[in-house]
């Protein structure tokens, strides 16, 4: 089993030369790059702004639970919200939710183009399917999925807003006083650092899935569970460790 | 010409090819044939390059295809066409998207000129007006006709077919025969077919080998197959109970074998 990981992460260093060799025709990559960045973006979008909203105004709530009678002002819940969804909640659940979304569809689309020889069909006619295939697909989540973030993180905070202030929790001049308040701009990198590292570990993970399956629909299935799974767990360890170099 | 030598192949403990050696002709229509299992995907593969053989090698004329860098190999692979079991469309393309990929892709041709070459190739098919359609929307048989289409568009040099019958009706299958082998002999084409279709077998082949469990059985023609002595080769033609009761009727009626029929 241990071999089998070994192996698998021998291919994928090796498959990366391949991946990122010069394209045979630009302009059809970029037809590719424009289609990829518009599933990626336009298609995760309503999900990313559902999961945004309720994110934010979860935290909102929980936090003035545990608030509530202390010496702490209201205002501190606008400032904490701020920064859980710019550190670390949108682009974490963001790309834990793409993991899922974009993760198992690149995986399934490309192992279905395996498994019904369409890959085949490319290469005879001279095409790098690695570059083809994937290329395309990390530079448009290299693009898109901090964009998708920064907006996660806008609507999380509007979330903030919405479950707060109708509900008289708190005033919207203390929400936005919150929100105003110790902003360090540096935070703002960090996140835009983790969405593009977490873009490409669930790009590269879900597609190197695809790309080398083997058999028929049962293993196409695992090769797609295997690429939220393997994906998820690459995030939460690259988070730990982009906090920890950033924040030393 | 394209010649394998003392071909190989291996997977894990499994030995699909046992040391096939043959030479395919220019301009021909050449024939792989064998039961299922025989190992003639696998040799068809790695005629075209999908597959390394384990052991030996394959030459395009005169250029040793088995030991060429990437470059070189992309430099054969331009030449070649193929023809899939399954067809290989790209199912989210429509007919005519799937014949102007390779072009796309390859060529500096203007959007006119790819237009043109792409109803040139439809109506070589007799597919003329399905330009729009997906390939979900089309036949089995009119599915390997776009195939068929696909493969020649950029005029290849060597065309593969995997099974072009597999799925189809007799009828069918026999148009499709006569497409390929007419196409190889305008085109000037190197075809290299894969089957187990005794019509086809009849029909359009020149040059044939018999693969048997991994191991070249057998060579010749279509005029050569039916006077054979060769026991795979009759073995595999009269595996069907219908030919046997054939020939049975035959030898009742005076006539020694079913060439005479």
């Amino acid at each position: 089993m241990k071999l089998r990981y070994l192996s698998d992460l021998g291919k994928f260093v090796l498959w990366q030369k391949e991946v990122f060799r010069k394209p045979e025709n630009w302009g059809m990559y970029y037809k590719e790059l424009i289609r990829q960045m518009y599933d990626i973006g336009i298609g995760s979008l309503p999900i990313v702004l559902l999961i945004a909203v309720f994110l934010g105004a979860v935290t909102v709530v929980q936090f003035y639970y545990q608030m509530e009678g202390t010496l702490i002002p209201p205002y501190y819940i606008g400032y904490i919200v701020r920064d859980m969804m710019i550190i670390e909640l949108a682009p974490m659940v963001t790309c834990l939710v793409l993991a899922g979304n974009v993760g198992s569809t690149m995986a399934a689309e490309i192992g279905g183009m395996r498994q019904k020889e369409h890959i085949d069909a490319m290469e005879i006619m001279g095409l790098n399917t690695s570059s083809y295939l994937i290329m395309p697909k990390l530079i448009a989540a290299a693009y898109v999925v901090p964009l998708l973030v920064c907006v996660a993180a806008i609507v999380g905070i509007i979330g903030g807003y919405l479950a707060s202030v109708p509900a008289d929790l708190f005033t919207q001049a203390e929400y936005v006083q919150g929100l105003r308040a110790f902003f360090i701009p540096f935070n703002v990198v960090m996140m835009l650092v983790k969405s593009v590292t977490f873009a490409i570990i669930l790009v590269s993970v879900s597609c190197f899935q695809g790309y080398f399956v083997k058999g028929g629909s049962i293993e196409l299935g695992a090769a797609s569970t295997r690429a939220v799974v393997y994906s998820d767990i690459l995030i939460l360890l690259a988070d730990y460790f982009i906090v920890v170099l950033l924040t030393q | 010409m394209i010649r394998a030598e003392g071909i190989f192949k291996q997977f894990g403990d499994q030995e699909v090819l046992k040391g096939v050696d043959f030479t395919f002709e220019s301009g021909k229509t050449n024939l792989i044939i064998g039961r299922s299992g025989a190992g003639k995907t696998v040799l068809l593969k790695i005629l075209v390059g999908l597959f390394p053989p384990t052991q030996g090698r394959v030459w395009f004329n005169d250029i040793d295809y088995t030991n060429l860098d990437k470059k070189g190999i992309l430099a054969i692979r331009k030449k070649v066409g193929m023809l899939f079991q399954g067809n290989a469309l790209f199912d989210s393309m429509t007919i005519e998207e799937n014949i102007r990929f390779p072009m796309d892709m390859f060529t500096p041709m203007t959007s006119l000129e790819k237009q043109m070459r792409v109803d040139e190739v439809l109506e070589r098919v007799s597919l003329s007006g399905v330009n729009l359609k997906y390939p979900s929307e089309i036949s089995g048989g009119m599915q390997k006709r776009v195939g068929i289409a696909r493969a020649i568009v950029l005029k290849p040099k060597y065309l593969f077919c995997d099974e072009p019958n597999s799925g189809l009706d007799p009828k069918t299958s026999i148009t499709i025969d006569e497409l390929i082998s007419d196409i190889t002999n305008e085109e000037d084409i190197t075809t290299i077919i894969n089957t187990h279709d005794m019509n086809s077998v009849m029909e359009i082949g020149e040059n044939i080998i018999l693969l048997e469990a991994g191991r070249l059985a057998w060579k010749g023609n279509k005029e050569q197959v039916l006077g054979t002595v060769n026991k795979e080769l009759d073995a595999f033609i009269f595996a069907s109970p219908f030919l046997k009761k054939l020939v049975e009727a035959a030898k009742n009626n005076g006539k020694n074998s079913l060439e005479n029929l």
